[in-house]
């Protein structure tokens, strides 16, 4: 069992909670992630890790409600234990090398988008941060964020925080007073993530996207994870799930994370935490 | 004792399949002691023992059947046992037709001596009795790993626990039992026996640690400076394959794996599970083995109207078992025999409507010996269906080759080893089942994880000299 330590709200419908998982802290790197199971009858799902203390033990993962599972996994409280935390699976990002780095996130994506910034700009890189959220009430994790990045822009979509637009606006903007970025992470919504890319890719630059679609056991066995990179079938789980934003079939991918729609609404668990 | 000259195996019962098609209960429901008896007369006790050679595990087969008969029902689980870690999984899934069956001298003539149903009767004779807790054998201070708990892995931790190691098994996913847990469907093998058989590898000591991805959380390098003396890497043929045809990334289409992982691991066909399933119409099942059939059969299950096997070989190059054929068959799959997939075809939505296949003809063989399927030119034909699954076989997975130095793999990905004792090309180091073979069955993993562990034992006690 996996004993939640520590849980703390971030916005109204994100949730961090640090896991006593020591094996996988201790082998967890930024672009990871763990597949968690909270009871026996419930499904294995994939969150990025969001944080890790190989020296405590712990790993912390960051969720938003927004199926039947994380529904529950928000029901349980510090003390309460998770059935299954495995990981860390997947590849690590490659953080050596880069020295200017541009780090997007989108809404709950900052999460992701953190420790990538955090171990970029522990290896060295000069790191820009850009966070987007819909309005300044749902903002997270901003003290951490400007903490490990060198400059940081929190956009709003509604401008309630005084910095209207998406994040594209913001890295369009970057990019055109000539920031020569080696690297651009984007981490968030797919739609945000594939408007980065068309972005960059008008620029040239390299960009790097973190991809979380439906999975099973999370170590290949399944292949429920594919998407097509570059014209080849690849699994999130163990080629990714970070891959060359600009060689992703997009369209492909938004198809697939679409595709239990219907199963959800149906599923036990929105009939028991649908109404909230 | 006379010999029952009946020359028909004993029938087993079985459920209706139109009642059957409609759950997920077993479809076989196993001798009855009077049929058991009954049955167990009908072997000759033949002096050169021929069924013996055609086990991989080497269950002394008339031995058993010969207590069976003199209604010795717990001595006959303990001779299976003495050589077999999991009876109860074998009697259901062993292709005994092709192994120990096939050399049954009552076969000449008549229907061999039903020695898998037997063996069943045995092993569910034991499990309905509750003996007594089994005695764990005496340590010998040496502690080997099993990286996989599926049939290779346990059985080469049980042969290894009975010599007194300390065995640790790492299972990657939440449940041990690998294969037997997320693959072969509930009615084919309930996830009870499965589990009762797991029970009874820990009681003689065998300690299994679930979540545990090796080469992710652990490498083999760490195991051995945990003290592991030897590591057995049973992790199976994980990694499934794609038809490589157009549309394969339409909704709709998956691999087998997943539809059954779904449906045997994470229970999605019963309302208390979170695991969503999609419950298709139409469904065409691509490929010829058990898996392919346990794949359509659930499809069934499931409500499909449809259930199509999409071969493109015929009948009788068919792979799997001839029982799951006949039981696919009554229960209303329908096979396209020498028919193979072109492409699949889906809406503006991105959802699969059809699968275009062509028709084939039988060749000369091929490297396997089987006929080679060759393409009718023009016969291009649409199957109208809402999910394809392929079923077309699995690779080894990658991860603890890539993440292992020493590690020799061929091209497909199998392991490397000495077929002497099973070592891959890294001391200490063995492997067997799946990963060394690419997919095949059940017992040939048990086999090899039965070898492994008499190599294992060898190595270590070869060390200390």
């Amino acid at each position: 069992m996996y004993t939640i330590l520590h849980k703390r709200s971030l916005n109204p419908s994100v949730t961090l909670m640090k896991i006593d998982a020591p094996l996988v802290a201790k082998k967890a790197r930024a672009g990871q992630f763990i597949i968690l199971r909270v009871n026996e009858t419930g499904e294995r799902i994939p969150l990025t890790i969001a944080d890790h203390d190989a020296e405590k033990g712990t790993v912390t993962i960051i969720f938003q409600k927004v199926g039947g599972t994380t529904f529950l996994l928000d029901t349980l409280n510090e003390g309460d234990a998770l059935l299954d935390f495995v990981g860390p699976l997947g590849r690590a990002t490659e953080v050596d090398g880069y020295h200017r780095v541009a780090v997007v996130g989108g809404g709950v994506g900052c999460a992701i988008a953190y420790p990538e910034a955090k171990a970029l700009h522990a290896a060295g890189a000069k790191v820009d941060m850009i966070a987007g959220f819909r309005n300044k009430d749902i903002v997270m994790l901003e003290e951490e964020m400007g903490a490990v990045s060198d400059r940081l822009y929190v956009m709003t979509d509604d401008g309630s925080n005084g910095n209207k637009g998406f994040v594209t606006v913001k890295l369009q903007e970057l990019l055109d007073e000539g920031n020569a970025y080696d690297l651009v992470i984007a981490i968030g919504p797919l739609p945000m993530m594939r408007a980065v890319a068309e972005l960059t890719k008008k620029y040239g630059v390299k960009t790097l996207v973190s991809m979380n679609p439906i999975m099973i056991d999370g170590t290949g066995m399944c292949g429920g994870c594919r998407l097509t990179v570059g014209g080849e079938v690849k699994f999130a789980c163990v080629d990714g799930p970070e891959f060359d934003a600009h060689q992703i079939d997009w369209d492909g991918a938004m198809k697939r994370l679409g595709q239990y729609k219907e199963e959800e609404h149906e599923c036990n668990l929105m009939k028991r935490f649908g109404k909230q | 004792m006379a010999v029952n000259k009946q020359m028909e195996k004993t029938p087993m019962p079985e459920q209706e399949p139109q009642i059957r098609a409609a759950n997920f209960e077993e479809v076989a429901k196993g001798y009855t002691v009077e049929m058991a008896v009954n049955e167990a007369q009908r072997c000759l006790h033949c002096k050169t023992r021929p069924c013996v050679s055609g086990c991989p595990v080497n269950v002394q087969i008339p031995d058993f059947i010969a207590q069976i008969a003199e209604r010795d029902f717990e001595g006959a689980y303990q001779t299976i046992r003495a050589t077999n870690s999991l009876p109860a999984v074998c009697g259901r899934v062993c292709p005994q037709e092709s192994q120990c069956e096939s050399k049954c001298v009552r076969g000449i003539k008549g229907e061999p001596v039903a020695i898998g149903r037997l063996e069943r009767f045995a092993a569910d004779t034991h499990m309905h009795a509750e003996t007594e807790c089994a005695v764990k054998p005496v340590p010998n201070g040496h502690k080997v790993a099993v990286i996989g708990s599926g049939p290779a892995g346990l059985t080469c931790a049980g042969d290894l626990a009975r010599l007194g190691y300390e065995v640790t098994v790492f299972e990657a996913i939440h449940t041990a039992g690998g294969v037997l847990m997320y693959g072969i469907p509930e009615f084919r093998l309930p996830k009870t026996i499965v589990q009762r058989e797991i029970a009874s590898l820990r009681e003689i000591g065998v300690d299994i640690e679930t979540n545990m991805v090796i080469g992710k959380v652990l490498s083999v390098d760490e195991l051995f400076e945990q003290g592991f003396e030897a590591v057995f890497v049973g992790s199976g043929a994980g990694l499934p394959s794609f038809l490589g045809i157009q549309g394969e990334e339409l909704l709709g289409v998956m691999s087998a794996n997943e539809f059954l992982t779904r449906i045997n691991l994470m229970k999605a066909y019963r309302d208390e599970y979170d695991t969503p399933i999609k419950r298709a119409k139409r469904v065409a099942v691509v490929g010829g083995g058990n898996v392919a059939m346990d794949a359509a059969r659930c499809a069934k299950r499931l409500g499909a109207e449809h259930v199509y096997i999409v071969y493109r070989r015929g009948e009788n190059e068919m792979p799997a078992r001839l029982e799951e054929i006949h039981h696919a068959k009554e229960e209303g799959v329908e096979f396209l025999f020498l028919t193979a997939p072109v492409q699949v075809l889906g809406d503006e939505g991105g959802r699969v409507t059809a699968l275009e296949c062509v028709d084939m003809v039988l060749g000369g063989p091929d490297a396997s010996g089987r006929r080679r399927p060759i393409e009718v030119e023009g016969s291009n034909h649409e199957l109208s269906v809402d999910m394809v699954i392929a079923a077309i076989g699995n690779t080894p997975n990658p991860l603890i080759r890539t993440t292992t130095e020493g590690l020799e793999a061929n091209r497909r990905g199998c392991l490397v080893v000495n077929e002497e004792t099973m070592q891959t090309t890294r001391e200490g180091v063995y492997a067997g089942g799946d990963v060394v073979t690419g997919a095949a069955t059940v017992i040939l993993a048990m086999g090899a994880g039965k070898h492994a562990a008499r190599s294992i034992d060898e190595y270590i006690r070869g060390k200390g000299r």
